[in-house]
């Protein structure tokens, strides 16, 4: 029995003083509820209790003995609206039928970390989620023993049921529920017994999914007050530009136009969040009654833009490229590319040093070097970017799709003026976020274009602004070298990585610890163009690059390269070189060995146009072998076989899902995306030329093996995203026999086999 | 500005509206039907897929002024009690993640097995390759056809 001390957020489990003594009925939100039961009936639905009472800040109880569970992190397609409350439920010991959930407000009071981001939702939440749970199990049980006059200890728990068996009396949680209100909160609580295990690693299907399926009002765009008003933005057509003159009286007499303005979303003496990136602080924004008829208005209006004054200032790194110099100051893709080559690899510090590399290097028989880039790219979340706002000096209420909303309440607070406490924001299911919803400039937009107009407003983004909106991935490079001795040993590992305008460098990951010699470089290139994270920052590259190193590197030194990574990764157990190592060698060996018996990786029979990769991030480890074959010049993923390790597994086959999607993602990205610029203007605005994954290029199967080890939960939402770029570019050197080296994969392999015909 | 009556999911109803206005608009604003969504504008995504007549047709790109008398199906209107055989599909097999781009999904879906009742892997791929899922549920979304094909769609 592990006993958990309730010291750590105790203020989540103290009740409302206000509220003692009496029925507590909540407000019945539009974002509510919805009972967690797959098979929702309309009589269960109307069999809502007469009374609610509040056990602490994650659940209430009703006098019927149906639960509703909040789900404190934002919901962005991780399914963490379903597998959190899955852990209060767990140890509440209720029968999930009778959980309805709800997704909690911003609400710092009671819970912590309210952020979608890290893949720290279950991992973070692990304990408070527990915690929730079985205190207010615990106080159930009080009231009952002292209701019946008995010890606690004599007392069972099955599906919201107390049963005292030695004097046959059973009572139910709705039953008890208002004295277990005014129970004093306990000191430690005791959580199950691994055996005693009921609804975690079971898998339930999405609170949401009826919803979803019958395309219920869930999102931020899905939005509607009677006296709202729609906005929208018109930014700089260029990164490096700003805002000049406009003419905008015609436009303004446009059916159904009421105000078309300026506004300085963040002044230039506005503290910011780390949230609020943009490269488009003024923006042109235009009010109306409908979106069809304020986009109309958008394209009429005609407005002059300036470069940006520091455009004109030197800025040192830039000014080296002849072609920038050409083109005034803004940025295009080709002088990325040359200052990525030529410029930022030069400027790289040291981060890290073992042995003696440059030694190493000297005395090598044989120096393997290669280089990888990717361009930036675009989250194109299925729903842009759009906000609720309800906005006077006083207060203001904000509702919609943000991922980060403890960060932005703190940027509206500083931006106008109000107290925290005055600002409310309620999170809607969103339509993807993959690190975009981290920046909530757009939710800024919105409260200052309300706070201007005086009315409730919903800011809309169009795809083309949503996708011209910046905060990229970054565009990166990596160099790696290796020296090899007369034996064909590898005795030293190189790492220079950078880019604009961040590195995506992690220096002690593997294969830090496993080489004697090892040496890691940084460096980055300023931009006009904001960049910001984007599913598994920084390991969305590197890890497809180091992968694809590992492969070739195996290739020259004759090894498998399944063996030839279990052998480095047994020296960084047994013998580990430096300190600080980012990772467990054992458990990073285990998804390898994993993946390689299911896929049958020393089967002869097996597909010969395979590819491996393995990586670490996100405190959880992933390897994927994946098989294809090239047909009309374009690769077939005929299978991805997953194996991976995050610790107990909440929600299985929600987990599976999540890995099948991760995989898709980063196969799509590394073969097709790319975003592009031209004197500073974004090359694709819309899916006609901005290529993502379809149905026909999904794998044709995708397998996912989980490793059970029982250990506590860690991230999955992005893990299962970057390895798999390493074993398609693995795949495709064996189906092609030539290697890639840049992202996107699909026009280097095109250009390639015009080559190869040529 | 101009009037029309319309009847979506069975049901007439009468707007005001410019001639030029997207049905998707149409239903998402003024009718406030907001389970048929918006993805991109330019028919690219599938997003604002609904049923024109029984065929899936993008929304974002048929003016209101086109519609005329035929008959319109959302995503509400697929079936009275979200009990379609392409819902129920999707419930068994647990396919959304963001959920955003199902609706338009699952009006594909529908729309090919009613002329299509038993498609193979590559007529599923092909009439769905219209419709984006940025989150990566394809597969899901080709088990989840097949589990609905050769059921009764009407």
């Amino acid at each position: 029995m592990s006993i958990i001390k309730t010291g750590m957020g105790r203020r989540s489990f103290i009740k409302n003083m206000s509220l003692a003594g009496g029925g507590l009925v909540i407000g019945f939100n539009w974002l509510a509820c919805k009972r967690a039961a797959e098979e929702s009936t309309e009589e269960m639905v109307l069999q809502m209790p007469d009374k609610w009472f509040e056990m602490n800040g994650y659940l209430k109880i009703g006098d019927n003995g149906v639960v509703t569970i909040y789900s404190p992190n934002p919901e962005i397609g991780q399914n963490v609206k379903t597998s959190m409350p899955m852990l209060v439920a767990e140890e509440l010991d209720v029968d999930w039928n009778n959980v309805i959930v709800e997704q909690a407000p911003l609400n710092l009071e009671v819970f912590s970390r309210q952020l979608a981001g890290g893949s720290q939702s279950i991992r973070q939440g692990w304990e408070p989620l527990r915690m929730a749970g079985a205190t207010a199990k615990q106080m159930l049980l009080t009231a009952a023993a002292n209701e019946w006059d008995v010890p606690v200890s004599e007392l069972s728990v099955q599906n919201g049921v107390i049963t005292h068996t030695n004097s046959n009396r059973s009572i139910s949680y709705g039953e008890i529920a208002q004295a277990a209100a005014q129970v004093e909160v306990p000191d430690q609580v005791e959580l199950k017994e691994k055996t005693n295990i009921k609804i975690r690693g079971t898998s339930r299907k999405n609170v949401d999914a009826k919803k979803i399926v019958t395309g219920q009002p869930l999102y931020g765009l899905d939005v509607n007050r009677d006296d709202m008003l729609i906005a929208m933005i018109v930014q700089p057509p260029a990164f490096g530009m700003e805002f000049k003159s406009m003419d905008a009286e015609k436009v303004k007499e446009m059916p159904g136009i009421k105000d078309v303005f300026t506004i300085n979303t963040y002044p230039d003496d506005m503290e910011r969040e780390w949230s609020d990136t943009t490269s488009f602080p003024k923006l042109v924004v235009l009010v109306g009654d409908s979106t069809w008829q304020v986009m109309q208005a958008k394209k009429a209006l005609k407005v002059e833009w300036d470069l940006k004054p520091e455009l004109t200032k030197e800025i040192e790194i830039l000014e080296k490229s002849p072609a920038l110099r050409k083109s005034g100051g803004l940025e295009n893709s080709e002088i990325h590319n040359s200052l990525m080559a030529d410029v930022g690899p030069q400027k790289a510090v040291m981060v890290r040093k073992d042995g003696d590399p440059e030694a190493a290097f000297k005395n090598a028989t044989r120096v393997i070097e290669r280089s990888y880039t990717c361009p930036f790219l675009a989250h194109n979340c299925m729903e842009p970017m759009n906000f609720f706002a309800n906005v006077t000096n006083e207060k203001a209420e904000l509702l919609g799709p943000i991922q980060t909303p403890e960060f932005a309440e703190k940027s509206v607070s500083k931006r106008l003026g109000i107290g925290l406490e005055n600002i409310d924001i309620q999170m809607t299911r969103m339509g993807g976020g993959f690190g975009r919803r981290l920046y909530g400039n757009f939710l800024v937009e919105a409260a200052v274009i309300s706070h201007r107009i005086g009315a409730p407003v919903k800011l809309v983004y169009t795809r083309e602004d949503d996708m011209t909106n910046g905060v990229y991935r970054p565009a990166y490079q990596v160099t790696y070298r290796a020296a090899l001795d007369e034996n064909n040993n590898l005795t030293a590992f190189h790492v220079n990585a950078g880019g604009i305008s961040e590195s995506p460098l992690f220096a002690n990951r593997f294969p830090a610890g496993a080489v004697d010699n090892y040496l890691a470089e940084s460096w980055t290139i300023e931009s006009h163009i904001s960049t910001g994270a984007f599913r598994a920052p920084r390991s969305n590259f590197i890890a497809g690059a180091e992968q694809s190193f590992l492969d070739e590197l195996a290739e020259e030194m004759g090894k498998d390269p399944i063996q030839f990574r279990l052998d480095m990764l047994k020296r960084a157990k047994d013998n580990p070189v430096g300190e600080n190592n980012d990772y467990d060698p054992v458990r990073y060996a285990g998804v390898l060995e994993l993946v390689r018996d299911k896929a049958g990786w020393n089967n002869s029979s097996a597909s010969s146009n395979r590819g491996v990769a393995a990586y670490y991030c996100h405190n959880s480890y992933v390897a994927q072998i994946l098989d294809l074959t090239i047909k009309n010049n374009e690769p077939v993923i005929d299978k991805v076989i997953c194996a991976v390790d995050c610790g107990i597994v909440v929600n299985p086959d929600a987990a599976k899902n999540m890995v099948e999607g991760g995989t898709i993602d980063g196969i799509g990205h590394a073969l097709y995306s790319q975003l592009t610029f031209e004197d500073g203007v974004p090359q694709q605005r819309n899916f006609d030329s901005y290529r993502l994954i379809r149905h026909r290029e999904a794998p044709k199967k995708i397998d996912v093996h989980f490793v059970n080890n029982g250990l506590d939960p860690t991230g999955l939402g992005e893990p299962p995203f970057p390895p798999v770029q390493g074993a398609l570019a693995n795949a495709l050197y064996k189906a092609t026999g030539k290697r890639i080296y840049n992202q996107p994969f699909l026009p280097e392999l095109q250009a390639q086999s015009r080559e190869i015909k040529t | 500005m101009a009037e029309y009556n319309l009847t979506i999911n069975g049901k007439k109803s009468t707007v005001d509206v410019d001639p030029q206005t997207p049905l998707l608009w149409v239903l998402r604003d003024h009718l406030k039907l907001v389970g048929t969504k918006y993805g991109c504008g330019i028919a690219q995504c599938g997003a604002c897929t609904v049923h024109l007549d029984g065929s899936a047709i993008r929304s974002c790109q048929l003016p209101i002024s086109s519609v005329a008398d035929n008959e319109i199906t959302t995503i509400e209107g697929l079936s009275e009690k979200g009990d379609h055989p392409v819902q129920k599909a999707w419930l068994e097999h647990d396919v959304p993640q963001c959920g955003y781009c199902q609706a338009g999904q699952i009006m594909s879906a529908a729309s090919l097995l009613k002329s299509n009742p038993n498609p193979t892997d590559e007529e599923i791929e092909n009439a769905m390759n219209g419709n984006i899922c940025r989150c990566g549920t394809y597969n899901r979304i080709k088990a989840a056809i097949k589990t609905a094909s050769g059921a009764q769609i009407v």
